[in-house]
């Protein structure tokens, strides 16, 4: 936000201020208007309250040793293995994906011309990458890595789809990340008489790590979330991989083996648990990933607007 | 990378050379250089359609201050950074015509443009320091090109900040975000960042357009001690600051330099009418 | 004075240049991922709607893959997939919107902050958990009501109803806020309540912007997955009541996948072009209309 639109907004504010509840009465139209403007934002905000309270409650009672045990059995259903099978997975896609995802913004931001027809391609491409759905790129991982190219239902097959999918994200924030960084530090560079890659690894680069760092966290966050694109590329074996082979495994991730336990039926105590730590873990990432968001505003100069 | 380090260890020897047996830097009241640093000719520039410059003839001397004038819009900047080539980064601009430096024409597809700049240092309006620390922000530059030895840094950052005057604010807090500075001490640092790879050039635009007074006295009484070492010129829409230090003064609208000449003359008695109104104050 | 010669840090452009092409390789590769996923989706798909007959696949009704001989009919799925979407988007899209207009317009800047940190919550909140909510809280809702199972169509509805609200929910406010404060004013100018002055003026004004945060959220709405398969029932019939259990093209891949072979798991590759290509046409006319939104310069 510009300090333009910061203004603006404020005088919009006052304005308001002017018009309040007293107007309404006279305008019954207006009424229902705010009203249903106020109905819909409790309504959100009461589906994920309910959605949040319901699994806490469930959730809790049911956190017990058992879940936690370093070894799955079909008798604790411990979550161990599946949850550090997670961070394996989330720890190798990010290799692959930040280096490529950041490298692809920098070209996009810092590099090209922004007419020019190839930079149509690459955004119009990462859109659609953006755009596909789970179990598409699921489908796709399951022909490419794990038949053709015969890894087998894997840790490797599944860290590779997972790769593709947050490749978007990545590229998305990162170029965000650069945008923001203000011109005039890009020039204070060249006047020196650094070149571009100086420029862009020494001053933007840097200024830029909070926005990539809430873009990569981000990127964490779907990786735990997924079930789709993982359960037929990485499989559901609920233990750790081990061994010199250990990426050729078939491993089961944290939220594929919530799935398993729910939709056994059987258990669902420890899927309300499953679910509850899963909330957790997506809850921290949110947080973090807003308070680098904003770090980025500060850092870029930029005023901290309404959000 | 070696290679290009001895290089610039011969040039900054080089520098220091100079500055040790030229006349100009040990006398500080000698009279106005004749040595021409700038030479422009025939210099026109378009961004996209629009002609920003026209048909642009100057000479600007060695160890001079030289300031530009006139309304906004009318090319100061424009001009101001075609002199370190800055206006290669904007994708529409097209320019026609010659400038040189020291005789040799920077426009040419052979010449490294990073090295012109390493030659031509820029101040900009906005202070603008690097999100770092003090001490990185005035080693930028030493370091793009070439120069790692602590020892050496150390000497070089301590006396470029006490040339720029700001050596005794800034002395315990080298360590510290430049961005915590005031706006006036922030713009020395700039100064002082882009005198650190020993430019013989100093391109200001606007340097005191966005301080306070005091800052802004400090800022011209820096200009003017810095003028026995270095060319300088100067884009200001504050006409008593030309009078107060250039030695020379241009006079733009519109695109075109309507008159240049020694500042005491142009503000004196101005030879074009549309100097005189513009320094009287009748528009603009 | 020879110094601003260019010889003399060959070594440097070398690297820039290396560097360039390493960073425009990096561009590159996801084009090259978006033609790799298509290359091989197609390649397996197609070959196996041909065997089954491009009409047999696309308007047959029944979905029997173990049947001698089998039938692929996905029209089922593909009317599962729509209606779910539909109800979804019939539901989500008020509420998202209204709910966008509060934050952007009637919210003071401490509960925006507030909503807004509920709102990337929500859409961080993985599939499975919704999923698996809805399977304890919304199915048993419907079975009271109407005394049924319970998993069916309308439960997939809200289910999906709630998961598409953050995407339209967000790309909703950052059109509303992108209208600039002259239109608004104008229209207080000229006697409008705060309320009619957003409503009939600043809404409005936005509305490409809302339209293609509608179209995002259709987009969500027919690629998910795991959460529909838990509360939708998943029988591959046509679906005759909305408190029926249904199947969607997505939950049609994931129930069968991991026992299909030959012919079978083919058809389910060529359900998933299906779904591809409804998903590109709905990201193609995103574009579309996100690129014709008015640009607010002139005022
Ligand atoms: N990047 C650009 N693209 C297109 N036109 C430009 C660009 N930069 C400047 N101009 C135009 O060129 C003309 C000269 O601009 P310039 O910045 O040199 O003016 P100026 O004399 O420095 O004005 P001021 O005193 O306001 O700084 C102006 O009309 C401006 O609109
Ligand atoms: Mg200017």
């Amino acid at each position: 936000m510009t300090v333009a639109d910061h203004k603006s907004s404020r005088r919009e504010l006052a304005l308001r201020k002017r018009h309040e509840w007293r107007t309404l009465l006279k305008h019954p139209a207006s009424l229902i208007m705010r009203l249903s403007a106020y109905f819909a934002a409790i309504l959100t905000v009461g589906v994920l309250l309910y959605l949040l309270v319901h699994n806490i409650f469930r959730g809790i009672p049911h956190l017990n040793a058992d879940l936690f045990a370093w070894k799955y059995t079909s008798d604790n259903l411990s979550l161990v293995p599946a949850l550090i099978n997670t961070l394996i997975m989330t720890a190798f896609a990010l290799i692959l994906a930040v280096p490529i995802g950041v490298g692809a913004a920098i070209y996009l931001v810092e590099y090209s011309q922004q007419t020019s027809k190839i930079i149509r391609v690459i955004r119009l491409t990462t859109e659609t990458l953006a755009g596909i759905p789970s179990i598409v790129y699921g489908l796709f991982g399951s022909l490419f890595f794990v038949r053709f190219l015969g890894w087998g239902l894997s840790l490797l097959a599944g860290t590779c789809t997972m790769a593709i999918v947050i490749l978007p994200l990545v590229i998305r924030s990162t170029e965000e990340a650069l945008i923001a960084v203000p011109d005039a530090w890009r020039e204070a560079s060249y006047a020196l008489g650094a070149g571009k890659l100086r420029t862009v690894f020494k001053v933007v680069l840097p200024a830029a790590i909070p926005g990539i760092l809430a873009g990569i966290i981000l990127a964490t966050g779907r990786i735990v979330g997924e079930s789709a694109a993982v359960m037929y590329t990485a499989g559901s074996v609920p233990e750790i991989p081990g061994g010199q082979n250990f990426l050729h495994d078939p491993v089961r991730t944290l939220a594929v083996h919530m799935y398993v336990l729910s939709s056994e039926g059987l258990h669902p105590g420890s899927a309300y648990a499953t679910g509850l730590v899963l909330m957790v873990m997506v809850l921290i990432l949110n947080t973090l990933s807003r308070y680098f968001a904003k770090r980025l505003r500060v850092k870029a100069g930029q005023k901290d607007a309404n959000e | 990378m070696t290679n290009n380090e001895i290089t610039m260890e011969e040039i900054l020897g080089h520098d220091v050379a100079r500055d040790l047996t030229d006349d100009a830097v040990l006398d500080i009241a000698a009279p106005l250089s004749d040595k021409i640093a700038f030479e422009i000719r025939d210099l026109d520039l378009f961004y996209g359609d629009f002609q920003a410059l026209k048909n642009v003839n100057m000479d600007i001397r060695q160890n001079a201050i030289t300031t530009f004038i006139g309304p906004s819009g009318c090319g100061k900047s424009t001009l101001l950074r075609c002199l370190n080539r800055m206006n290669d980064l904007i994708e529409s601009c097209r320019i026609e015509g010659s400038i040189s430096l020291y005789g040799e024409n920077i426009g040419g597809n052979n010449i490294d443009v990073n090295m012109l700049r390493k030659r031509v240092g820029m101040v900009f309006q906005k202070p603008n320091p690097f999100p770092m620390s003090v001490y990185d922000n005035v080693a930028y530059g030493p370091r793009t090109h070439g120069i790692r030895s602590r020892a050496k840094l150390d000497d070089l950052v301590e006396s470029v900040l006490r040339e720029a005057v700001l050596w005794d604010e800034v002395k315990d807090s080298l360590r510290k975000s430049a961005l915590a500075l005031s706006g006036g001490q922030q713009q020395r640092l700039c100064i002082a960042r882009a005198l650190a790879v020993r430019p013989d050039v100093l391109l200001l635009d606007e340097p005191t357009s966005a301080l306070d007074p005091i800052s802004t006295s400090k800022i011209e009484d820096l200009v003017m001690r810095l003028k026995s070492t270095y060319t300088i010129v100067m884009v200001t829409h504050n006409m008593q600051q030309a009078v107060r230090i250039s030695d020379e003064t241009a006079f733009f609208l519109l695109g075109e330099v309507i008159e240049m000449t020694d500042t005491k003359s142009l503000f004196a008695m101005p030879a074009d009418r549309r100097t005189e109104a513009y320094i009287t104050g009748r528009f603009g | 004075m020879n110094a601003i010669r260019k010889p003399q840090v060959r070594g440097n452009r070398i690297k820039e240049l290396l560097m360039k092409v390493i960073f425009l390789s990096a561009a590159l590769f996801s084009t090259a991922a978006v033609l790799i996923i298509c290359l091989f989706l197609f390649a397996r798909g197609i070959p196996a709607i041909n065997e089954i007959g491009w009409l047999n696949f696309l308007t047959g009704t029944r979905w029997k893959p173990s049947d001698v001989p089998p039938s692929f009919g996905i029209l089922p799925m593909i009317v599962g997939s729509v209606y779910a979407t539909g109800l979804a988007i019939a539901m989500g899209a008020p509420v998202g919107i209204l709910a966008a207009i509060f934050i952007s317009k009637f919210s003071p800047p401490k509960i925006r902050r507030f909503i807004n940190a509920a709102v990337g919550l929500m859409a961080g909140i993985p599939s499975v958990v919704y999923g698996y909510f809805g399977m304890v809280v919304i199915v048993p809702a419907i079975g009271r009501t109407f005394r049924v199972s319970g998993a069916s169509l309308l439960a997939a509805g809200i289910m999906l109803a709630i998961m598409i609200l953050p995407t339209i929910i967000q790309l909703s406010v950052s059109a509303i806020d992108a209208v600039p404060a002259t239109y608004y004013e104008g229209a207080l100018a000229v006697g409008a309540t705060h309320e009619q002055s957003v409503f009939r003026v600043v809404v409005p004004a936005a509305r490409s912007g809302v339209l293609s945060a509608i179209i995002l959220g259709v987009g969500r709405a027919i690629g998910e997955t795991m959460a529909v398969t838990m509360v939708i029932g998943n029988q591959a019939v046509m679906p005759e009541s909305l408190i029926r259990g249904a199947r969607t093209m997505t939950t049609n891949i994931i129930t069968e996948m991991g026992y299909a072979v030959d012919l079978h798991y083919d058809a389910l590759i060529a359900t998933g072009v299906v779904l591809f290509v409804f998903i590109l046409i709905i990201n193609f006319s995103f574009s579309i209309i996100k690129n014709r939104g008015i640009k607010y310069d002139g005022s």
